[in-house]
């Protein structure tokens, strides 16, 4: 389809601002020369473009969103209708606190909830999505150990399953990652684990549930070596759905723990962003926290620095509107909701599982949390249909696919998360479909490879898009 | 209390039946029992009415100034009607990030209108996707530039003090040192900074207009910058960017800046977003997602998330930043703004705010507030009147109106937008003058 730029032309435009009723000033500074191409199009004309582009989106509304570690579950209209109250969107972040009470118990009514939903003693909104989080609670770690002058904690272990972030964010935090694998079953190797600590270790960064969608149920254990050589144990919050209101990260051993309220609070992904981050800790480290803390001074509410804070990790208070949806969801969930839910992913990854193994082999068949990892190894092995294949074939029956090749550690991997928010209809509908194309790519491999056929554009050149980048729009006239 | 959960207690029973499990419980297993929650201190769920009725409570508590005259970093512009109703939609509200191109090329190519019209408004040949606000922008611009011998960082004293503070965050993960170029007369002491940089020099980062509101001497700065060897960085406000010499024009390496005025509601600090925009020299160490156009296997010109072997699921540990979710929703909301404005529109913007700026710069000396500095400014200004800043503000916020940001109790910085009438900024100056006059 066209784009904004081809669309409309010179002349045409939205009327929208005011004549100036007051003496025009003319800029006293140097001024561009160079022209600003932008597109010229009526309302009308701009509308429909939108429209057209939304056309072509799969979101959570448009059907079956089972992609592994993103929680795509449906996100509830009534959190939007709280984002956009006016009293939240007009509010003007340097406003005295006098006038901005609503917003400081917004922040503090979710710290309170989130707090103790992971078990933490404080926590910071601050960070505006899930990576931020954690370079915010790497960096509490390292303001833990700068504070005692223990300099020689320099290494971030971190299991080979892990999200690329968690090594990504270490590397931002000045840290050596240590990359430990995986045992057989797919969670930490005690023993591996007990030979990479040391007085250098800073500390661990881990996911549990892990990302094959197992609970390691040596969890105990684990962090407690790592206590025990000196370290801090961070927590991914990135599975938390599986366990909200069943086991708490604080609980487990945990000291720092990062949330995503897009996944699991269930405020909507947005094509990308804007997510929320938030960073949990336990007491010894709030003094450390980023931001400024919400507190009640005299039956207010008020800003209050961390003594000993890391600084800003972003302006002002995190994705304020973003917080609002959480609470919104917390507040409706409540203390039986919120378990029940977790109850729920975990039993629709189950069921999905069942339904599935005796054809796609599963990279670890034991009971899974609320997502599992199918390898097709074996397929691609066997046919050249590939975990890719089967992806795309999913896109010409409405499906968004799995993740893929995701994590490293498990071949041709496809990792399906079908959240509670699916009816059993629905994944009834999906297996079907999963076992049809099963049929199919074992007939007839070779048309596997053609598909998606039914898509607005069919699979792309990637090659050529990294290799001659073509990353604006170069056809404006001169 | 409230539940989203399609699936009743019986077929819930039932499939927990069907996979051979006897409860809930039993999914929960591997969980070592000591640590299981036994009771979740929250309050009880509740019924979508009931919650809507508190949020409402909790909006208003706060107040809703309907005249404004602070920016400091959060400008109050006005939204034009279509915005809300396309970044409302359902589609591009609840995609999650388009890895998946086939089915999201609504969501590619409205990136990839984004990344052009970021760059027509910076004059940079190549922008990512967007960050998460102007300050981590900044942040991740200098951490763009920082080598191996090169490794000290340079900002001007003139930057919004919550940038600088981001800066100094990253930086002090990072190992990096940052050194303050201190201001002279309202402006980044160009002096200072030529004597500051040497070989070790990374990169300095202005912001312009700064944070007095003032226009900086930016080619000057940049010259320097370039002559030690170092990468120029420039913030820059995009309403400005619609009139002043673009960051390309003044020479600059990154152009990066917070995009609130473009669309974006002032929501008490968030979602906004950054912008991230280079020259085609540093286009590979860009952080964050970034479209790229390619043909499909027919040939059908598409769009495509490019250039991922940057980043950090492919890189790990190698990455240069950790960036994956980013503020996609207000990107979009920039590029519906910027296409309903069009080129007359962003001018006119500009202007009104020039215009309004300076006439409330006027009544106000009129009133008996002095203006600091003299050299050219945007929208924003400060004013200097001994001992009256608490009195002055207090003023208007009891007549319904959000003045300046209080600097100390003698300096308040005033912003005056589009949205701000005569009739506005003449109560705002009356208001004043009794204050002073008292």
């Amino acid at each position: 389809m066209k784009l904004i730029f081809e669309r409309g032309k010179e002349g045409q435009h939205c009327t929208l601002l005011p004549v100036c009723d007051v003496p025009v000033t003319d800029l006293k500074a140097p001024k561009r020369e160079r022209p600003l191409h932008l597109p010229h199009v009526s309302e009308n004309e701009l509308s429909r473009h939108y429209t057209e582009l939304a056309g072509q989106v799969h979101g959570v509304n448009n059907g079956f969103y089972p992609l592994g570690s993103c929680t795509m579950k449906y996100n509830p209209k009534v959190n939007e209708k709280a984002a956009s109250l006016r009293g939240f969107t007009d509010i003007h972040p340097l406003q005295p606190k006098h006038t901005v009470q609503g917003c400081l118990e917004v922040i503090k009514r979710s710290e309170d909830m989130l707090c103790e939903i992971t078990g933490m003693d404080a926590m910071t909104m601050q960070p505006a999505a899930g990576a931020h989080g954690e370079f915010t609670g790497l960096l509490l770690i390292k303001a833990y150990h700068d504070s005692r002058h223990d300099t020689k904690r320099r290494k971030i272990i971190v299991p080979d399953s892990a999200h690329g972030t968690n090594p990504a964010s270490a590397a931002m935090v000045g840290y050596d990652v240590v990359s430990i694998p995986s045992g057989v079953d797919g969670c930490v190797d005690l023993d591996k684990l007990k030979e990479a600590v040391g007085e250098d270790t800073a500390g661990l960064m881990l996911t549990n549930p892990n990302t094959v969608g197992l609970f390691d149920k040596n969890i105990l254990a684990i962090t407690s070596i790592i206590h025990e050589a000196g370290g801090l144990a961070y927590y991914d919050g990135a599975n938390l759905n599986a366990v909200m209101g069943i086991v708490r990260p604080g609980d487990m051993g945990f000291d720092v723990v990062h949330l995503n309220l897009h996944k699991t609070f269930s405020t909507p992904h947005g094509g990308g962003g804007p997510g929320s981050g938030p960073v949990g800790c336990k007491a010894f480290l709030q003094e450390f926290l980023p931001g400024k803390q919400v507190e009640e001074k005299e039956g207010a509410l008020a800003f209050a620095l961390p003594k000993h804070t890391v600084g800003n990790v972003k302006a002002f208070y995190g994705n304020f509107l973003v917080v609002v949806r959480a609470l919104t969801y917390l507040l409706t969930l409540g203390k039986e909701g919120i378990p029940e839910a977790a109850e729920n992913a975990v039993l629709n990854a189950n069921y999905m599982m069942h339904k599935l193994k005796d054809i796609y082999p599963m990279a670890y068949d034991e009971t899974c949390m609320h997502e599992f990892v199918m390898t097709l190894e074996k397929m691609k092995h066997e046919t050249d249909v590939s975990a890719m294949d089967i992806a795309k074939a999913l896109l010409d029956y409405g499906i968004h696919p799995p993740t893929m090749y995701f994590p490293l550690i498990v071949h041709e991997a496809l990792m399906i998360e079908p959240t509670e928010t699916e009816s059993r209809e629905t994944l009834d509908e999906v297996i079907g479909v999963f076992r049809e194309i099963y049929d199919k790519a074992r007939e007839n491999p070779g048309a596997m490879h053609e598909a998606p056929v039914g898509t607005y554009v069919r699979r792309l050149d990637e090659v050529r898009a990294a290799r001659k980048p073509v990353l604006r729009f170069a056809g404006f006239e001169k | 209390m409230g539940s989203y959960l399609p699936n009743t207690e019986q077929a819930q029973e039932e499939m927990l039946r069907e996979i051979g499990a006897d409860s809930f419980d039993a999914l929960f297993a591997h969980i070592p029992e000591e640590v299981r929650v036994k009771d979740l201190n929250l309050p009880s769920g509740k019924s979508e009415l009931e919650v809507m009725e508190e949020l409402e409570n909790m909006a208003e508590k706060n107040r809703r100034f309907r005249h404004i005259f602070r920016g400091a970093g959060a400008y109050n512009h006005y939204i034009p009607a279509i915005v809300g109703s396309v970044v409302g939609k359902e589609e591009f509200v609840t995609a999650y990030t388009p890895y998946q191109a086939e089915i999201s090329q609504g969501i590619l190519q409205s990136i990839f209108e984004y990344q052009t019209m970021i760059c027509e408004l910076t004059g940079m040949d190549a922008s990512n996707a967007s960050v998460y606000d102007g300050a981590t922008a900044a942040a991740e611009a200098v951490a763009m530039c920082r080598e191996r011998k090169r490794d000290r960082v340079y900002v001007s004293a003139a930057v919004n003090p919550q940038v600088l503070q981001v800066i100094k965050t990253y930086c002090y993960a990072s190992n990096a040192v940052v050194e303050i170029i201190p201001e002279k007369n309202g402006v980044t002491d160009i002096e200072a900074l030529r004597g500051a940089l040497n070989e070790t020099s990374a990169c300095f980062y202005m912001q312009q207009p700064n944070f007095y509101g003032i226009l900086e001497d930016a080619d000057a700065l940049g010259s320097i910058v370039h002559e030690a060897g170092a990468k120029f960085i420039m913030g820059c406000n995009p309403i400005a960017l619609a009139v002043m010499k673009t960051p390309a024009e003044c020479g600059a390496d990154i152009a990066v800046g917070e995009g609130q005025p473009l669309g974006l509601g002032l929501a008490f600090g968030g979602p906004y977003l950054g912008f991230m925009a280079a020259s085609s020299k540093m286009l590979r160490k860009l952080p964050g997602r970034i479209v790229g156009e390619t043909v499909d296997r027919d040939g059908k010109r598409a769009y495509v998330l490019t250039l991922q072997a940057r980043e950090q699921h492919i890189r790990r540990e190698k990455a240069s930043s950790n960036i994956c979710s980013n503020q996609a929703l207000c990107a979009l909301t920039a590029s519906v703004y910027l296409s309903a404005m069009g080129e007359e529109g962003m001018k006119q913007a500009a202007s009104l705010c020039i215009s309004k700026a300076h006439y409330l710069a006027a009544e106000l000396e009129k009133a008996g507030l002095r203006p600091k500095y003299s050299q050219p400014y945007f929208h924003e200004f400060v004013t200097v009147k001994q001992g009256k800043s608490s009195k002055i503000l207090n003023k208007l916020e009891e007549n319904g109106i959000l003045g300046g940001l209080m600097l100390s109790e003698d300096e308040i910085l005033w912003c005056a937008t589009e949205k701000n009438t005569k009739a506005e900024i003449d109560l705002a100056a009356a208001l004043v003058k009794e204050v002073c006059e008292e």
